[in-house]
């Protein structure tokens, strides 16, 4: 009798499952928290409305390494997944995820394609951009009140602008930094760092702060330096600073000189369930006014630069988001747009480099 | 006789003598044998106790452990995706000049494994050794997907110029075999120049060496400390009266039992230059304003936390030996003419050193292993070992490394564990 039950409990749930399968209901899965939330506001909501696809959003604190185990297991439970830019490339070189076909993504607001309209880099063969965020210059207002600090050359310049400065401890960031310190253009600071002496020009920059620098590794330590004044300046994401700016009235600003803008992307685990409603979901998400919608629930820019106009208020309703987010084109015009490959092949050469240089103190 | 003390023995003795044969049991058996039996029994039966935590330790320690070693030596990434050009290797010494059969073998196996979708695997361990070339796999992987023609030197080289780099294929000839020591050479910041001798990296390089021994200098030092400063505390609790002794006890349970983030950015908070050691030395006027002392992110924040932290570790090894020690010896040595020096060296100390012993293990072991604490406070110059490991194992993705890093640790901790054990005897330790 119980067996029974069992197993016609079990034929039901399948059942039910193809019948959600057949009906495009797909299983999103992002790092969540507030990320996550923002993104079910102003992208899942509408898509199942208007497609009439369900859509389940699901939290984990590494997206990418549950995709790898499930493909590798042959058990693909979520058709879209939320992954960072150094993730794309090594998942896609190991061929996890599905190539995604750039025709199916909108057109731009103002009618442009969306090769020439994403951001550099923003599209890859197996994934688009989700958002950008960004790692800007922070600074507290009342520890310069005779100076504004505008540039990179400036966090650099002890004189000008006396105080402690904080950095990540990475070679990604501080070294990008240092060259565009040193006068390099953003678009020059990868040729110059994959040569011997450029390498040696930005250690030679970070020489110059060596001794006023404290070295941060959590996101939340830069923002908790500022207000200790421990530091003057810092480096730091541009989402917890407006979060401290908006959210606890501190007085901080940032910098947009030189900030180094990073993203997350959208991708499709191969052999994944609803391969067309996952499809359909990533041309949905291309939309330029979905994107701008997100700025509404977290300091994240659109990958487009067409939607940067639809850009309104935070959900406040009284903030403009225009002066916050990485993308907004006056913030933007003197970024660095990280390149995740070019740290795929110099990365651990680069960490030890950079490592002796910390320690030989 | 051993045997004549034993009841059981004698019985036997006295009845094999009566019987001309051996002892039986009621049912005919012979004793020795049913005895045998029922023993056996009992110690499969205290083994299957046992068990569960038998296969729970090699579950999640000794396996987890094993298989970390294994990857310090041991990384296939590049022989078992690329099997021709493996096997030409193998078949040609070092120093043949890659000839056009090497190079279509290189074009076969490229080929086979961009198809396969491997091409990243290839390249991140090639990596390893040559900076710069994972994207030099891939961009070629994606070009040989449509097709080479022989001669496939000309056809690779018209792809990209860097595949005749005699240092790309000397990298390539170490990965073929899985088996390889490079990671080992590569922790203590040598590498293997192209004709396969072994060569100290660049000075600008080199780290590892000099942390481990930063790692071990400073957990020598920081052991020291809390000897120096937890003896007089232990001694304190094991003489006062219980109800004082209570209280101290408390004062060193409660930051003991307290999370060790917690202790870490309590001391954040004092130590920084705006923090509270710093205003109350500049109200006391002992400082000017401008002249306010670094103490946190740099060696000296490490050392401050760690101590700290690991006081515990020192001071109740101690304390429970402490206890044990009767007061009567010193009172005897005093009353036969030593000063109260001579009676704490000749006969107090010594009984206190398997406390000692413990206590030191523990904190230089912990402190050696210590990851957190130098994260947050130790700045550029506070920076231990298990920092590079756990950059390893997240930032780099080059698991291999941290193993071989961990894996010099874990023989270094043995060795001295080998040392303590000839110098003291491991017999003396008491951990309470």
């Amino acid at each position: 009798m119980t067996r029974r039950l069992i197993a016609g409990a079990a034929l039901a749930l399948l059942a039910a499952g193809a019948a959600a399968a057949q009906d495009g209901q797909i299983a999103i899965t992002t790092y969540g928290g507030a990320f996550g939330e923002a993104l079910n506001e102003s992208l899942v909501k509408p898509f199942t409305q208007e497609t009439g696809i369900g859509a389940t959003m699901i939290d984990n604190d590494d997206p990418p390494a549950k995709l790898k185990a499930e493909v590798e297991a042959g058990n693909v439970t979520s058709a879209i997944y939320d992954v960072e830019q150094s993730d794309v490339i090594a998942l896609c070189d190991e061929g996890l995820i599905e190539p995604i076909d750039p025709t199916i993504l909108q057109a731009g607001a103002d009618g442009s394609a969306a090769a020439d309209d994403y951001l550099p880099q923003a599209l890859h063969d197996c994934a688009t951009a989700i958002m950008v965020w960004s790692t800007v210059i922070a600074y507290d207002t009342e520890a310069f009140p005779d100076a504004t600090p505008a540039t990179v050359a400036d966090f650099f310049d002890l004189e000008k602008f006396p105080g402690k400065r904080g950095i990540i401890k990475r070679p990604k960031y501080a070294l990008e930094f240092a060259l565009l310190g040193d006068g390099v253009a953003p678009d020059q600071v990868y040729e110059v760092l994959s040569t011997p002496e450029g390498v040696d020009r930005a250690f030679a920059k970070l020489d110059t702060i060596k001794d006023q620098v404290v070295w941060w590794e959590a996101g939340a330590q830069a923002p908790q330096l500022l207000a200790d004044k421990e530091v003057a300046m810092t480096l730091a994401y541009n989402g917890r600073i407006f979060d401290a700016i908006v959210g606890e009235s501190k007085p901080f600003a940032f910098v947009w000189d030189g900030a180094n803008l990073d993203m997350d992307y959208w991708v499709v685990p191969r052999g994944a369930p609803d391969m067309e409603a996952a499809m359909e979901f990533i041309a949905y998400a291309s939309n330029p006014q979905r994107q701008a919608d997100l700025s509404k629930y977290i300091a994240y820019g659109p990958p487009r630069k067409s939607a940067a106009a639809s850009v309104g208020t935070y959900k406040d309703g009284a903030t403009d988001m225009k002066p916050y987010l990485p993308t907004t084109p006056e913030n933007a015009e003197k970024a660095l747009v990280n390149d995740a490959g070019f740290w795929a092949d110099h990365g651990s050469e680069l960490t030890e480099r950079f490592n002796s240089w910390l320690a030989g103190s | 006789m051993a045997n004549a003390l034993d009841p059981h023995a004698a019985i036997a003795t006295t009845a094999s003598g009566l019987t001309g044969g051996a002892l039986r049991t009621a049912d005919g058996r012979p004793l020795v044998r049913a005895l045998a039996r029922s023993q056996k029994r009992a110690r499969r039966r205290a083994f299957l106790l046992v068990l569960p935590l038998l296969a729970f330790v090699l579950i999640t320690f000794v396996v987890p452990i094993g298989q970390m070693l294994q990857r310090s030596f041991y990384n296939d990434g590049f022989s078992a995706n690329m099997p021709q050009l493996s096997q030409w290797f193998a078949d040609h010494p070092r120093g043949t000049e890659p000839d056009e059969a090497a190079w279509a073998a290189l074009a076969a196996d490229l080929t086979a494994s961009a198809e396969a979708r491997t091409i990243g695997v290839v390249g991140t361990r090639i990596n390893y050794d040559v900076p710069g070339t994972r994207s030099l796999f891939t961009s070629t992987g994606r070009q040989v997907r449509r097709g080479l023609e022989p001669p496939y030197r000309a056809a690779l080289l018209d792809i990209n110029d860097d595949w005749a780099e005699p240092r790309l294929w000397s990298a390539m000839r170490e990965a073929s075999r899985p088996v390889t020591g490079n990671f080992y050479l590569a922790a203590l910041d040598r590498s293997r120049a192209d004709d396969g001798s072994i060569q100290q990296v660049e000075p600008r390089q080199r780290v590892y060496v000099m942390l481990f021994m930063r790692t071990f200098w400073l957990s020598l030092l920081i052991t020291a400390i809390t000897f120096v400063l937890g003896f007089p505390i232990a001694h304190l609790l094991a003489t006062l009266p219980m109800r004082r002794s209570n209280l101290l006890m408390i004062l060193v349970l409660l930051p003991f039992w307290t999370s060790l983030l917690v202790r870490t950015t309590s001391w954040m908070v004092l130590l920084q230059q705006q923090g509270v050691i710093n205003d109350i030395l500049v109200w006391l006027g002992v400082i000017g304003g401008t002249g306010r002392l670094q103490m946190i992110y740099n060696q000296t924040g490490t050392i401050i936390a760690m101590t700290h932290i690991l006081l515990p570790f020192m001071i109740l090894p101690l304390y429970s030996v402490m206890r044990t020690i009767n007061p009567s010896y010193v009172r005897a040595a005093r009353s036969l003419g030593a000063t109260s020096w001579t009676a704490f060296r000749r006969v107090y100390f010594p009984q206190t050193l398997p406390g000692l012993g413990a206590g030191a293990l523990l904190v230089f072991i912990l402190a050696v292993g210590y990851y957190i604490t130098p994260a947050l406070v130790g700045g550029s110059s506070g920076q231990l070992i298990s920092n590079m490991i756990a950059m390893h194992m997240t930032d780099t993705l080059n698991w291999s490394m941290a193993a071989a890093l961990a894996a010099l640790l874990l023989a270094a901790v043995l060795l001295l564990y080998w040392v303590y054990d000839r110098m003291v005897g491991i017999d003396n330790l008491k951990l309470g």
